[in-house]
Parts: structure tokens; C-alpha cells; sequence
């Protein structure tokens, strides 16, 4: 899967998830104060995130470091990548 | 101690014929049956029901997401209802946020279609996994009256009374208690109902449910009839906003009634079969909470759900009270039973009657049937200057509750 194919998942998976704009995600967008996302949100997250990539996420640690869109499609793309 | 008196200051709606108060009452009014064939219950194997009242599609979206996210189909239909009956009340930001209003909502039963989606993931594996956030907050017995205080701001008591059929009278009467004692100034009160597979085969069960109708849905329910066959289910959330007076006229809200009376009682004979004489009791006790003579009542609005016993157990009950000439009559006919939203919606149609001063007849009712003879129903429009009315809702269990109403002049 290459980083391209993994923004879109991602941005495809929050934007239905969470009702956000396309145009309103880039990797600068801080999950909370610009989203407007919260803890249960971020629950949701890690949910349709498993769904959509097909593996397990919730008990990373790394995931409790998370601010930012760009700080998601690099913690995916660290993920991916253990996994091949 | 003196009590305060306790006033409708707004009402909403979602029903059967859509969003709005104002949609309900003209569909009252023009004799409309809400009733529809339902494909998805004709798929149930032993379900012999096949006609319900369903809430059309609303654009839910109309609330924020934040708030949507934790809502059911029932909770998203109370928001909206108590959207608009705010709106009619014109209560103002820093009065909804007063200690002094609260949210009196409650159902039959927690969202059912939430519970079957989560354990029909659920039993596949036995795995909580894929369970988000929300689940909770939409099956928890208070889920309506909590997401309407939380999307609207509203930071005074919550409650959540769960009496099935007599829930929405329930939560009128205890807002109106609450705001008599001055605990409350303004509630938003009611029940809600999401329409399942379930609550239709629950009356289908104990042999309750219309099954002879459904190739002519709208022919059925008939309260009082002579070919009445039972209950046929139907969906909703009926609020009003209750309002001391003192609140009212402080605030120059406009004034659509005045709640008088209000009384609760159980019925121990059976748990599923109405005593008549438990249901006459329970109407004394609301006339005697109002200060209310029987000669003073000028109309009844039934809980008449259609069924063979409850119909009739209910006619005997009025005409032992009020005698032979009361007017008597029922919307179950119009938009079939709303469980426990039942006695908020049906309060709204009587509450426009009061103002409009006319009598709407029980819809499908065509020939009254022998054993509910005993009183005078309505069978067409009429006009009549309706001063005090009686309401009543009966439910499952054994709950009876009745209101009395009173046109404010």
C-alpha cells in the first residue's frame, strides 16, 4: 500500500465516520482543535480505522501520541509496514 | 402550601405524518389514517401484523453530529420534538440553562433496533471489538431525556418514567407535579417511540394486534367498533413544555392550556388484562387532583387502543363517572398506538381541539360496538367549546394514569 493509498483510506474512513470535509484534512489538522473530534471520537477512530486496514490498533502505544492528521498517516504507514 | 398553576407553553411533534405539531393536528383534523402496509413485518415468520404507523425520513442532520452521534431513531425524534416546542415557547438560552428547567422523557423499552444491530454483531464471536463509543448512550434507560438535555442545553432534572403505553401521560404528570411544587419552572416533557419488529409481536403475542386489516391498513385500528381486532403499532415523540403560570405570564409566553389534575395508579387484578373499576378509580383520583366536579368535564379523550377488553373496560369506567352524554372519542384510529408516545402526541391533537373548540371523531369508528355503547362518541366533526377535558392512557403492567385539562382563559 503506498502512503498515497493510505491518506485516502484514512481521509475516506474519518469523513464518513465523523462527517468531516475532505477539504478540511490535511496532515497539519489537529485531530482535536481543528477537527472538533473528542475521547469518544477517538475510541470510534481506532474502530473504523481497524475496519478499514484490517488489523488490530487499539492496544499501540504509539497511538496515544497522536495530534495530528499527519501524525495518523504516519502511525498507519509504521503499521503497515511491521505488518509486510 | 400553596400550588403553583402549571400551563402548556409549546409543543412539538415527529408522528406518523411527519415533523411538526402543526402536520399532526391537520392530519387529525382531516380524517387521515397514518396506517401503512409495512413490508419488512410481512417477512417475519409467525408475525401476523403486517400494518404499522411509521415516521416518514427527517433530516436528522439538523443536529450537529456531536450530539447525533450518541442518538437512536427515538432520541433523534425527541430532539427534534423538543426543538420545535421550544422554538414555540420561545424559551430563551439562559432559561434553559437554569437549574429550574428540566427534561421529563421516557420510553417502553431502550432502542431496540440498537440492540438487535449490537447483538447481531455481537453473537457472531462473542467480541465487543467493533463496539463503538455511542452503543451505550443509546440503549441507557434515559437515552431520549439525556440526549435532549445534552443537544439542547438543558441543565435542570432529568427524568426518565418507563410505563409503555401510559409513559408520555406519566411524564406530564410528573413534570406537572414537579412545576406545582416548585421544584421546576419549565419541563419539557413526553415519550417516544421507535417502531420494531418486536413491539408488533409483542401484542401479536398475547393476541392484542390488528390482524384482519392488512390489505386495507387504513381501515384498522377501530376504537369502539363492532369489528375492532386490535392494536396496530405506531412510532413517535410527542413534548410539550410545561410552565408555572407565574413563569408564563413573567416571561409574556403565550398560554395554550392549563394541566389541572393528574393521577397514576395500578391495577393488580392482571398484569395484561384492564379492570374497569381500577381505570374508574384512576380517572376520580385526576378529577379530585384538579378540583373537578364530573359534571364540569366536557369531553374525554380515549386511550381506546381497539382491543375487544380495553375499549369496552374503558367505556364502562367513563359512563359510571360522566354518564351517557360525555363526548368520547380516540386518535388510535388516525395514527395507530405510539406506545409510550402515545400520550403526548394525542395530548397535542386534544390541546388544538380546546382551541379550536370542535370535537374530532374516532377515526374507523363506524358502527360502535354493544359493550362500548354506554357513552356518546364522536363520530363526526364537532363543534363544541370544549372548557375541561379528561386524558387518559392505560399501558401493560397495570399502569393507568389520566390528565385533566383545562382551556386557559
Amino acid at each position: 500500500m503506498t502512503q498515497q493509498q493510505i491518506i485516502e483510506t484514512v481521509n475516506r474512513a474519518l469523513s464518513e465516520e465523523f462527517e468531516l470535509e475532505p477539504a478540511d484534512m490535511s496532515p497539519e489538522a489537529h485531530l482535536y482543535n481543528d477537527l472538533g473530534l473528542d475521547s469518544l471520537d477517538a475510541v470510534d477512530m481506532v474502530i473504523v480505522l481497524e475496519n478499514a486496514f484490517g488489523c488490530k490498533l487499539r492496544d499501540e502505544k504509539a497511538i496515544q501520541n497522536i495530534r495530528t492528521m499527519g501524525d495518523l498517516y504516519a502511525f498507519i504507514e509504521e503499521k503497515k509496514k511491521e505488518l509486510e | 402550601m400553596s400550588l403553583n398553576r402549571v400551563v402548556v407553553t409549546g409543543m412539538g411533534a415527529v408522528s406518523p405524518y411527519g415533523m411538526g405539531a402543526d402536520i399532526l393536528y391537520s392530519s387529525l383534523k382531516k380524517g387521515a389514517s397514518a396506517i401503512r402496509q409495512v413490508p419488512d413485518l410481512e417477512t417475519v415468520k409467525g408475525l401476523r401484523c403486517h400494518i404499522a404507523g411509521v415516521v416518514p425520513d427527517l433530516d436528522e442532520k439538523q443536529i450537529p453530529r456531536k450530539f447525533r452521534r450518541s442518538m437512536s431513531r427515538m432520541s433523534v425524534y425527541s430532539t427534534l420534538a423538543a426543538m420545535e416546542a421550544l422554538e414555540m415557547a420561545d424559551v430563551r438560552e439562559e432559561q434553559r440553562r437554569s437549574e429550574q428547567t428540566g427534561v421529563i422523557i421516557g420510553t417502553t423499552v431502550s432502542s431496540p433496533q440498537t440492540l438487535q444491530d449490537f447483538f447481531s454483531d455481537y453473537l457472531q464471536d462473542f467480541s465487543v471489538e467493533r463496539v463503538k463509543s455511542s452503543l451505550f448512550f443509546k440503549i441507557m434507560g434515559h437515552s431520549c431525556a439525556a440526549n435532549v438535555a445534552q443537544s439542547l442545553g438543558i441543565t435542570g432534572r432529568i427524568l426518565a418514567p418507563s410505563a409503555a403505553c401510559a409513559t408520555g401521560v406519566q411524564a406530564i404528570g410528573l413534570a406537572f407535579e414537579a412545576i406545582a411544587l416548585g421544584r421546576q419552572d419549565i419541563v419539557l416533557c413526553g415519550g417516544a417511540e421507535e417502531l420494531h419488529p418486536l413491539t408488533v409481536a409483542i401484542f401479536d403475542i398475547i393476541n392484542a394486534a390488528s390482524t384482519q386489516f392488512n390489505t386495507v391498513p387504513d381501515s384498522s385500528p377501530r376504537p369502539f367498533d363492532e369489528r375492532r381486532d386490535g392494536i396496530v403499532c405506531s412510532e413517535g415523540c410527542g413534548i410539550l413544555v410545561l410552565e408555572s403560570l407565574d413563569s408564563a405570564l413573567s416571561r409574556g409566553a403565550s398560554i395554550l392550556a392549563e394541566i389541572v389534575g393528574f393521577a397514576s395508579n395500578t391495577d393488580t387484578s392482571n398484569i395484561s388484562t384492564p379492570d374497569s373499576a381500577r381505570i374508574e378509580q384512576c380517572m376520580r383520583m385526576a378529577l379530585a387532583s384538579a378540583g373537578v366536579g364530573s359534571d364540569e368535564v366536557d369531553y374525554v379523550n380515549a386511550h381506546a387502543t381497539a382491543t375487544t377488553l380495553g375499549d369496552s373496560a374503558e367505556c364502562r369506567a367513563i359512563e359510571h363517572i360522566f354518564g351517557a352524554d360525555i363526548p368520547v372519542s380516540s386518535f388510535k384510529g388516525h395514527f395507530g398506538h405510539s406506545l409510550a408516545a402515545s400520550g403526548s402526541l394525542e395530548m397535542i391533537g386534544m390541546l388544538n381541539m380546546l382551541q379550536e373548540e370542535v370535537c374530532l371523531p374516532t377515526l374507523n369508528l363506524n358502527i360502535p360496538s354493544e359493550d362500548c355503547a354506554m357513552v356518546r362518541h364522536v363520530q363526526t366533526l364537532e363543534s363544541c367549546a370544549v372548557k375541561t377535558a379528561l386524558k387518559n392512557n392505560f399501558a401493560l403492567g397495570g399502569v393507568n394514569t389520566s390528565l385533566v385539562v383545562r382551556k386557559y382563559v
